[in-house]
């Protein structure tokens, strides 16, 4: 049992100078701090959250990029929140509302028909054995994911430790792959390793088809569909669906922005102060223990508990400092891999270019192109060489055909995650910025024809712009690959993965923790958990 | 030697080597650190007793060297090494040793501070890598420096006059773990008085290009006070009297350790003295503060065993009955100086106390006939030799 009498540095046990003016002070307002400051809040502790920015939301944020048009700047859809968190917030009543649920998924070839892939996991278009193959693939896979998805609302257990929690916790883990059955276990463990290239190979004929699955597996990841680890991703954000209730494509009204406002305004109801444009130029340390933060301002504000949403990067290189920390474990915080390779075009347009031969049910859902394997896989080859990609592949949406409250009437905006965009562009982005609109426009262009002649204006955010405007080092979204190596117990490494951080009074609740990115709100809610559970054992 | 034929002869030669050659009358030779050094020159009995009772010179070059400098080199040093830098002054070494994030021993070494912001560390071992990774978020430069200079230890109660002899002016002066410059005829030579013998003695850092023409000049200045050149192992009996640890001998790098429990600590190794838990953070600090509160299972005990034969590699025991093992040896000698059977073992606790008694199990070979024999030990403090000149300011003209 945690002894929370045990005093830590006896021989430092000096006097903190700041008096804490708050129990707890979240650095950064992104959705993860804003839930965990409202589930402390609700919890009973004074809670202060600190924003650099000039508005919640974090990459979760809806941004006017032209006069009069909107986009969610960041996420775009939502489909990994729990439904018994967004309940428990209770954030419709906090005015939250809905421009769309269950959204279409709808994967698109030029010149040739689209391919519609319904959430319930059927899908139009196929060959007859493509069709029974996909059945079986999406049953299968969702037993996996739900195998899966309990881990994702536990907070890992500890590595090396002799701890019956940890395990246990294990154990558990173990246990519910067991649960499957010798077949499904067997065959968990077979495609577990393996890249989703093969595994999509063995089961489909349809290039759309494979392209649209696999693209799922490399999204907003430092992957190609034939990279090893590549099933794993794709369980990862399957098991993220069925953890969050399989609750489908949703679209928040207002955009990713309307559901942070929502958040927060559910964090000041149950009592915590949110102020923006305070960022946080360091977290003060006082005998070992973490006793606050100073701001960029000069302003000190003492804190029994700091929890950080930043990444983890920022978080322990920057805002701490890594003489508060060992050697090893800062090797290892530095060698987290999170360089960004997606970027996002937002693009105003005076009216809506017709998409060849894709429906109006279709247009107001999530389009892929991403035409075949092959086809993700070479734009991948050019993001090894530090090159964009020349014919990218791309997640699109029309947020404003759902939701008139983005573009002025009769016009819409379109929004698109384009892969692949590396962090550290070999020509850099200020000479590659606009060749890679180029190319992405001239994709876009292979779908919808007259699309150059409605577009009011257009901006790419690269990595590097996403590094700045939500202020996560490398500009990836999850603040780190997911992958074998950065996740569950070593996300984002070992020593901070249960939330807590080497240094007492400090824990972490972004994108950078298990289980990870998407606006998924897990993070946050454990990390809450985490922190009210009282001090560490030992 | 040119890039293209150094692999077929990968160790390097140091600045002394054809002094040394000539000198040597084994010619046994063994690799350390990258070099070829001299293991034994004419016997390990003869270079021994020139340690303790006259002047030796030892050749340090392969000593492993970095040159920490910058803006926050105290600060960087500081988190790596479990000492308090803050405390070392100019023209002032200090020895430490600094640990992984488990407080597990990575290496130990001198700090020499060459300057306001500069220092040097000296080590046994190269890991580049870990000084590296320490210096994240610090303003500091590492550099190695190895073959940028030639060191030379002079050693033995007649090594201060044979300085003097050599024209080095002042160096009396030289307090114990102090730096000072010289000039050794027209050469500058930085001198430390330091050592690995536990003895009166200094080390000599130069120019490797001088390094020929001081090896003379000090051969030369000591002919009347006995000096020669020593190897290794007569170097090894003189630092277990002095009751120095020796990598992997004593202790194996946490870096390099493979099988779980085979690191040390520096609480493990009786070196509880170099850990500074006041001075702020470093690395290892939070682990060593828990090993600390629950105390330490095993440590490392000097050992004065029955009988006149060494205990090398012996494991150790509650009684002779050999049924319940509680450490082992790791270095063992017989002192000729103290007349005393000694070693430096792992004892696990409560036996480590000063005062306890250990069985040593030792292996004899009687012309190849093995035996096996139960000897007694006490645990004893370490050092086993440490007289007086050695801290002597100005130390004895001998």
């Amino acid at each position: 049992m945690p002894n929370p009498q045990m005093s830590t540095q006896p021989q430092m046990a000096s006097q903190p100078q700041m008096a804490p003016d708050y129990d707890c002070v979240v650095i950064g307002a992104g959705h993860n701090g804003l839930i965990c400051a409202a589930l402390l809040a609700q919890a009973g502790r004074s809670v202060l959250v600190l924003e650099a920015g000039a508005q919640v939301g974090g990459a979760a944020v809806t941004r006017e990029f032209a006069p009069g048009f909107k986009v969610s700047s960041g996420a775009h859809l939502l489909h990994l929140m729990p439904a018994d968190l967004l309940r428990r917030l209770k954030l419709e009543s906090h005015g939250l509302q809905w421009a769309g649920q269950r959204l279409p998924t709808t994967a698109l070839t030029a010149g040739a028909p689209p391919l519609s892939l319904s959430h319930g996991g059927s899908a139009d278009g196929l060959s007859a054995a493509d069709a029974a193959a996909y059945g079986a693939y999406q049953e299968r896979m969702r037993r996996f994911a739900a195998a899966i998805a309990p881990v994702f609302s536990r907070i890992p257990p500890r590595l090396g430790t002799k701890a019956w929690s940890d395990r246990l916790s294990l154990l558990r883990m173990a246990w519910q792959i067991r649960k499957l059955g010798r077949r499904d276990m067997r065959e968990l463990l077979r495609i577990g390793g393996m890249n989703v290239y093969d595994l999509l190979e063995e089961n489909f004929d349809s290039a759309a088809l494979k392209g649209a699955l696999g693209f799922d597996a490399v999204l907003g990841a430092n992957f190609g569909p034939r990279s090893p680890g590549t099933v794993l991703t794709l369980l990862y954000r399957l098991a993220a669906e069925s953890a969050a209730g399989d609750t489908g494509l949703s679209q928040p009204q207002g955009g990713m922005g309307a559901l942070c406002d929502a958040i927060a305004r559910a964090a000041g109801a149950a009592g915590a102060v949110i102020r923006t444009e305070s960022e946080v130029a360091n977290i003060r340390v006082e005998a070992d223990r973490v006793c606050g933060v100073v701001l960029k301002s000069g302003e000190r504000i003492g804190a029994k508990q700091v929890i950080s949403n930043a990444d983890p990067k920022t978080t322990f290189l920057k805002l701490l400092g890594t003489a508060h920390l060992d050697a090893g474990f800062v090797r290892r915080v530095n060698h987290i891999r999170s360089r960004g390779l997606a970027a996002k075009i937002h693009i105003a347009l005076n009216r809506l270019p017709p998409f060849v031969a894709v429906s109006e049910a279709a247009l107001r859902g999530r389009l892929l192109l991403a035409p075949s394997l092959q086809h993700i896989e070479h734009a991948y080859n050019h993001a090894k060489y530090g090159e964009y990609s020349a014919s990218p592949v791309m997640e699109i949406t029309v947020p404003s055909i759902n939701d008139a409250t983005l573009a002025p009437a009769g016009q819409h905006v379109l929004s698109a995650i384009v892969q692949y965009a590396p962090y550290a562009l070999k020509q850099g982005w200020d000479d590659g910025r606009q060749h890679f609109l180029d190319a992405s426009l001239d994709a876009l262009e292979s779908l919808a024809p007259e699309l150059r002649s409605c577009i009011v204006a257009a901006e790419v955010v690269t990595p590097v712009d996403m590094e700045k405007e939500f202020r996560g080092s490398g500009g990836h979204w999850h603040h780190g690959d997911l992958a074998f190596d950065q996740i569950l117990m070593v996300r984002p490494v070992p020593g901070a993965a249960q939330y807590r951080t080497p240094i007492d009074g400090l824990s972490l609740c972004g994108a950078g923790c298990h289980p990870g990115g998407g606006v998924m709100g897990i993070a946050g809610r454990n990390a809450a958990e985490q922190v009210l559970r009282g001090n560490p054992s030992s | 030697m040119s890039a293209e034929s150094h692999f077929k002869q990968p160790l390097l030669k140091t600045p002394f080597h054809e002094r040394a050659r000539a000198l040597s009358q084994m010619d046994s030779f063994v690799p350390w650190a990258g070099y070829t050094t001299v293991d034994v020159f004419t016997t390990v009995e003869q270079e021994y007793f020139a340690i303790r009772n006259a002047a030796t010179l030892y050749d340090l070059t392969p000593m492993v060297k970095y040159r920490v400098a910058g803006r926050d080199a105290q600060a960087y040093l500081n988190r790596l090494v479990t000492r308090d830098v803050g405390k070392l002054k100019p023209d002032r070494v200090a020895y430490c040793v600094w640990c992984n994030d488990a407080g597990h021993l990575i290496d130990d070494g001198t700090i020499f501070r060459m300057g306001e912001s500069e220092y040097r560390i000296c080590t046994a071992q190269r890991q580049i890598d870990w000084l590296l990774d320490s210096s994240i978020g610090f303003d500091v430069e590492i550099s190695e420096i190895t073959e940028r200079i030639a060191a030379l230890a002079l050693q033995g109660p007649t090594s201060c006059a044979v300085l003097k002899d050599a024209g080095l002016s002042g160096v009396e002066k030289l307090k114990v773990f102090e730096i000072g410059r010289f000039a050794l005829g027209s050469r500058a030579v930085t001198v430390s008085r330091t050592g690995f013998t536990g003895d009166l003695g200094y080390e000599l850092w130069m120019e490797p290009d001088d390094a020929e023409a001081n090896w003379d000049a000090l051969m030369a200045a000591g002919y009347s006070r006995g000096i020669r050149a020593i190897g290794s192992r007569a170097l090894n009996i003189a630092r277990i009297e002095a009751g120095f640890l020796s990598p992997n001998v004593d202790f194996v790098s946490a870096e390099h350790t493979i099988r779980i429990g085979t690191e040390r600590s520096p609480l493990e190794l009786g070196l509880g003295w170099l850990v500074d838990f006041n001075k702020g953070h470093f690395t290892g600090r939070r682990a060593l503060l828990q090993e600390k509160r629950r105390g330490v299972q095993r440590q490392l005990v000097g050992l004065d065993i029955e009988g006149n034969k060494p205990g090398h590699n012996a494991l150790l025991y509650t009684d002779n009955s050999g049924k319940r093992e509680i450490g082992n040896v790791s270095s063992a000698i017989w002192s000729p100086t103290c007349k005393r059977n000694i070693a430096l073992a792992m004892v696990d606790a409560p036996y480590f106390k000063s005062g306890s008694t250990v069985w040593a199990e030792i292996y004899l070979s009687r012309e190849l006939v093995w035996e096996r024999r139960m000897s007694r030990a006490q645990v004893v403090e370490r050092p086993f030799f440490a007289p007086e000149r050695r801290r002597a300011t100005p130390p004895g003209q001998f």
